[in-house]
């Protein structure tokens, strides 16, 4: 029997998730949702000279989805925007350290979404 | 007469296969059934035998192919019950049969400050065509609310159907719940105010006898799919004198009887409403899939899944923080939506699919109904013929595993 799927890295990042919570005046803010499941969530990000200093997060959802968040905020800690802006699927995958269907790898690109979708939303607002 | 679940079950070919190296339980079958080798082979034997378009050739396998598409119209007129096989028009699914309503006989009666009354239960397809028309009309929706154990509140039909109410759209069995809903008392109500009633027939048609006449709705609403028949086709059945006033839906070929260069005349009901050439090959195999359900009896269908739903319920029940929704101790459709305290209904059913059985996860379109039960989503098993208890047993070993990779 294969549940690969749930190895213990997951698990561990679900029930016990690290970055969750709310930012004061966040330089980054967004929230987003699956929309065919209902997985949920929100990352607020602080940047200082560009780079990451605090991240925290906010979710509901499966293991996959908050377990994805959990772990992108704790990477994303002390990266630019720009090595947030090149994070591909591929890292998600490669980090998370399993086989994903397609419909799971919604569930895991979520938080990648969302994270991106922030800064571009900010970068707009305030063009360079 | 009892059915014959083991016999019944070699008639699937799809059962018969290994998912994940695990024997294949499908339990999702208020998404969509398996189907039938009878039903299988009507679709090759027209394709294979007799494909032509109907109701244009003077040749042979015209002539076949029409005989066959309308030896299936009358079928389903008998299935459900229907005064004349006129009644009976082809869609693609409920969904097409629910706005083709909406933007037909819904245009040109509601107006603006009338009410739309639907339901706390209805899926999205019997929402949003509703939402779109009383936007565009000024028009405004109400919804007969439901209590704590899943049910209609009925008694409030007497404040909610007003001289204001021109349509109750209301399902006749829920796909969240299982609740069956005593659809034949509030027709009379809102007859009694001069309201019609379009009835979503999407998961009772599938799994009960369901008489159209008895029931003494305007409009029924169904699809194939459901009920062992190909995707791709589904039937709306409206009373003659309401499908002779309505405007047609499409213009083109087959629904006219006179077209000059400025303007046509209507075909005889139902052709009317069913513009170009239609998916033959899936009415063939949708007379067919009645056919498979006519010799087991409606009947028996719906006692065998009010024994499973019952069975489910008392096995799941045992399992600890595990929630059940919809009417507990009554009579239900063959379906449970549930939550397990913490896994998300997503997880559950990736595990499940680990071991053979398919579930479902979400919110069975129908969100804000799944946000009033509290949950932002749950997991559905749903039965139908060839289901077994052992199936049934499977599933509740799953969940029981699941606790145990989540360590719970
Ligand atoms: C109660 C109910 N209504 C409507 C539908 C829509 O059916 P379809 O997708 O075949 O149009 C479904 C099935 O998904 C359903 O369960």
């Amino acid at each position: 029997m294969s549940m690969d799927l749930y190895r213990e890295l997951i698990l561990e990042h679900y029930q016990y998730p690290r970055n969750m919570g709310d930012l004061k005046d966040p330089d980054i803010h967004h929230h987003d949702k699956n929309p065919l499941c209902g997985d949920q969530v929100g990352i607020g990000v602080k940047l200082d000279e560009n780079k990451v200093v605090d991240i925290k997060f906010r979710g509901q959802g499966c293991a996959i989805s908050q377990a994805s968040t959990s772990i992108l905020t704790e990477k994303a800690k002390g990266m630019t925007v720009e090595q947030l802006k090149a994070l591909t699927k591929d890292d998600i995958q490669e980090w998370l350290g399993v086989p994903l269907s397609p419909t799971r790898l919604k569930c895991a690109l979520l938080p990648l979404t969302v994270l991106q979708a922030g800064i571009y939303k900010k970068e707009e607002e305030n063009p360079s | 007469m009892t059915l014959d679940i083991h016999r019944i079950r070699q008639d699937f070919p799809i059962l018969d296969q290994k998912i994940h190296g695990n024997t294949l339980v499908y339990l999702d079958n208020a998404a969509t059934s398996q189907k039938p080798n009878s039903v299988i082979q009507a679709i090759t034997e027209y394709y294979s035998k007799y494909n032509a378009n109907i109701h244009r050739g003077v040749h042979k396998l015209s002539e076949d192919a029409t005989l066959m598409y309308e030896e299936s119209r009358q079928k389903i007129q008998r299935f459900i019950g229907a005064k004349k096989s006129q009644e009976i028009v082809f869609v693609r699914n409920t969904t097409e049969a629910i706005n083709l309503v909406a933007f037909t006989w819904g245009q040109q009666h509601i107006k603006a400050g009338d009410e739309i009354l639907l339901t706390e239960m209805e899926h999205h397809s019997n929402m949003v065509p509703w939402q779109i028309l009383a936007q565009d009309k000024g028009a405004s929706l109400r919804y007969l609310p439901i209590s704590p154990e899943g049910e209609l509140i009925v008694d409030d039909l007497d404040v909610l159907l007003t001289e204001k109410t021109r349509l109750l759209a209301i399902t006749q069995m829920s796909n969240v719940l299982g609740t069956i809903n005593p659809i034949k008392e509030i027709v009379n109500k809102a007859h009694s105010i001069g309201a019609k009633v379009l009835v979503d027939g999407a998961q009772s048609v599938p799994h009960m006898p369901v008489d159209v006449q008895e029931l003494n709705c305007d409009f029924l609403a169904f699809s194939g799919h459901k009920m062992l028949g190909p995707t791709g086709i589904g039937v709306l059945y409206a009373k003659e004198e309401i499908l002779q006033e309505m405007p047609p839906y499409q213009g083109g070929g087959d629904m006219i009887r006179d077209v000059t260069w400025e303007a046509s005349t209507w075909n005889d009901l139902p052709w009317k409403f069913e513009a170009g050439t239609p998916n033959i090959a899936d009415v063939i195999g949708l007379g067919r899939a009645v056919d498979y359900l006519n010799a087991l009896g409606m009947e028996q269908v719906l006692a065998y899944e009010h024994e499973l739903a019952k069975y489910a319920i008392n096995q799941l029940e045992d399992i600890e923080g595990l929630t059940i929704y919809g009417p507990m101790d009554k009579p239900r459709g063959g379906l449970i939506s549930f939550t397990l305290d913490g896994i998300h209904p997503h997880d559950i059913a990736s595990i499940l699919d680990q071991q053979g059985i398919a579930i479902r996860a979400g919110h069975h379109c129908a969100q804000p109904l799944t946000e009033k039960l509290g949950a932002i989503a749950t997991a559905r098993a749903s039965f139908y013929i060839y289901t077994t208890k052992d199936e049934i047993n499977q599933l509740c070993d799953s969940i029981l595993l699941a606790k145990k990779v989540f360590h719970l």
